[in-house]
């Protein structure tokens, strides 16, 4: 079985700084790592490939840095490396990150099954598996927590949709994953160095051309802009603390004021 | 004609409310931009849900009922969406940011090539006329504004972030069948529901929610009855989903459920960016936590520097006394 996985590298969003008056994200004091969600697509992936054989490649779009995760994922069994990296494919939405990954995934040629997180942390929008499915017209599965039957063909599926639903599907086809699916196992230190020394293929715009169109790419197919970015200060919360032998009896009262017992 | 477009999502034999509340945000957005309100709904013996979205506020319902619409096949759905606005031209289109919506909206805005804002719990027209999409990012942490180029304007937007409008039964509107396009194999059979979630936390509007301050399973016990004595229900933290005490249709924070009720009280939860993600902006935020400087103590309204074990059950037992004497 080919699988491709995208990964996506992102700030550790519990070590990065909002600033509420300067309206400001301080990443600097984040370091990167993989978008947790993704981890779990790619043991999806190591699973897949531990029943059927084939290769998993790996692919994702950013800066340089970004082939730490991709090292990383070398390491914990991904077969191939690719690393989209171009200033032609910054400032891109997820309409056009989605046509870029596509063009790749093109490049690429034949595969069975495309693995994706449900979403990321720092961008939120789980659009990008649907988006990338829709530019290669296979069909796609969001939200799955478990993979109930693999066959070479088809995969037989539990999707998520707060009702969960039993869902069939014909490869070559799309899933996104829940962190209920698996837990991702942990490199070995071996393969961690034996990682080290494998090639990650950095792949750019030109690279690219024969698959997608260049207004396709970064700020200049993208549709959305983000004209202001606010750090909310939180709502005015009151604030109140209470401590001691009667907090439970104030806490009454304040139910009591909102009006939920009489 | 212009037009806002409206999903309505039929979930369980009902439409979804969100559907409802978008209705009322197109009618305040049609008032500035003018045109007319669609409401677009599919599914299989539906016809009769459709009054009720010109009820909400809708001028036109398109209706695609069909047996092959009965179960939700993400490119059925999307080929039917894409078709409908290639034709009428909407220059927005509103979906509920629910599971389906968020799986089905970006397939039809690559389909279209147009850009899409997901997750939004605002939205407002700008003096140059355009729409303004404000939502969440980086586990909601910043609020980010948003336009796009290009029509339709497509967002999807989360449940109980604009205000139910006012059904009113007298309204008027066109309810329009459709025919539907020819559509072939698309690869997906859904084989329909495998597990009913066991609680609605999006729709509840008190959440007693418990976290790691719990010591065990036994433990939810007491947040279930505190709970059923204020009417709501219980919600909890990540860890407790993975330690198997709780299913996950209880969990809160970004990785599960979203919620904004009346009143959330968060019970030995610390207040991990990921759970604050998901009951932030909660109406009323009470907090129980044994450590002062628990960061659930800065988004609550009302805090409590305690053991739960000693405070959960004396409210409890003030409930009840407070139920007895209304009672006689």
């Amino acid at each position: 079985m080919e699988i491709i996985v995208l990964i996506k590298q992102v700030p550790d969003i519990e070590k990065v700084r909002f600033d509420a008056e300067k309206g400001r994200i301080d990443r600097s004091s984040a370091p990167a790592e993989t978008n947790p969600f993704d981890l779990n697509a790619l043991e999806a992936a190591i699973q897949l490939k531990e029943k059927f054989g084939g290769s998993i490649t790996v692919l994702s779009m950013g800066p340089r840095q970004a082939e730490s995760s991709l090292r990383d994922a070398l390491a914990r069994g991904a077969d191939k490396a690719i690393l989209l990296t171009d200033s032609r494919f910054a400032g891109a939405d997820t309409l056009a990150t989605a046509y870029t990954l596509a063009a790749a995934i093109k490049k690429l040629g034949k595969f069975d099954l495309i693995i994706c997180g449900e979403k990321t942390v720092d961008g939120d929008t789980g659009q990008v598996g649907p988006e990338v499915a829709e530019f290669l017209g296979i069909p796609h599965v969001a939200y799955v927590s478990e993979i109930r039957e693999a066959h070479r063909d088809k995969l037989l599926l539990v999707s998520d949709m707060g009702d969960k639903y039993l869902v069939e599907v014909k490869l070559p086809a799309l899933i996104t994953v829940t962190k209920d699916l698996n837990t991702p196992r942990l490199p070995s230190l071996r393969d961690v160095l034996k990682a080290r020394k494998k090639e990650i293929e950095i792949w750019n715009a030109d690279t690219l051309s024969d698959y997608g169109d260049l207004d396709g790419f970064g700020v200049k197919g993208s549709k959305t802009t983000v004209v202001k970015v606010i750090v909310p200060s939180e709502k005015g919360r009151k604030g109140i603390i209470f401590r001691g032998e009667d907090a439970a009896e104030r806490l009454l009262e304040v139910l009591r004021e909102i009006e939920l017992v009489a | 004609m212009k037009g806002i477009l409206v999903y309505a999502e039929v979930e369980s034999e009902r439409i979804h409310p969100v559907a409802f509340e978008l209705l009322g945000k197109a009618r305040e957005i049609s008032e500035k931009i003018g045109g007319e309100v669609w409401g677009i709904i599919l599914g299989h013996e539906i016809r009769d849900l459709a009054p009720e979205l010109i009820q909400y506020g809708a001028d036109k319902v398109f209706v695609y009922d069909h047996p092959t619409l009965r179960e939700f096949d993400v490119i059925r759905y999307k080929e039917i969406l894409v078709d409908f606005v290639k034709k009428f031209d909407p220059e927005i289109f509103l979906i509920g940011a629910t599971p389906l919506g968020r799986s089905l909206a970006p397939r039809v805005a690559a389909a279209l090539g147009t850009g899409l804002t997901a997750d939004c719990i605002d939205l407002r027209i700008d003096e140059n006329g355009d729409l303004i999409q404000i939502r969440p990012a980086f586990t909601g942490n910043i609020l980010a504004h948003i336009k796009t180029k290009g029509k339709p304007v497509m967002a999807t937007v989360r449940y109980r972030v604009m205000e139910m409008p006012e059904k009113d039964l007298s309204r008027d509107g066109e309810i329009i069948e459709m025919e539907i396009p020819e559509i072939g194999e698309t690869g997906l059979k859904v084989l329909g529901k495998v597990e009913e979630r066991g609680v609605n936390l999006a729709e509840a509007d008190i959440i007693v929610a418990g976290g790691r301050g719990l010591k065990s399973k036994e433990d939810l016990k007491m947040l279930k009855e505190l709970a059923s004595l204020l009417g709501g229900v219980v919600g909890v933290s990540r860890p407790l989903v993975d330690e198997g005490w709780i299913s996950k249709d209880h969990q809160i924070g970004f990785s599960g459920n979203t919620v904004k009720p009346k009143l959330y009280i968060a019970c030995g939860i610390s207040g991990s960016p990921q759970h604050l993600a998901g009951m932030r902006d909660s109406e009323t935020i009470i907090a129980i936590n044994t450590d002062p400087s628990a960061p659930i103590f800065r988004y609550a309204d009302y805090g409590v520097v305690g053991d739960l074990y000693e405070v959960l059950p004396k409210l409890i037992n003030g409930l009840k006394n407070a139920k007895r004497s209304e009672n006689r």
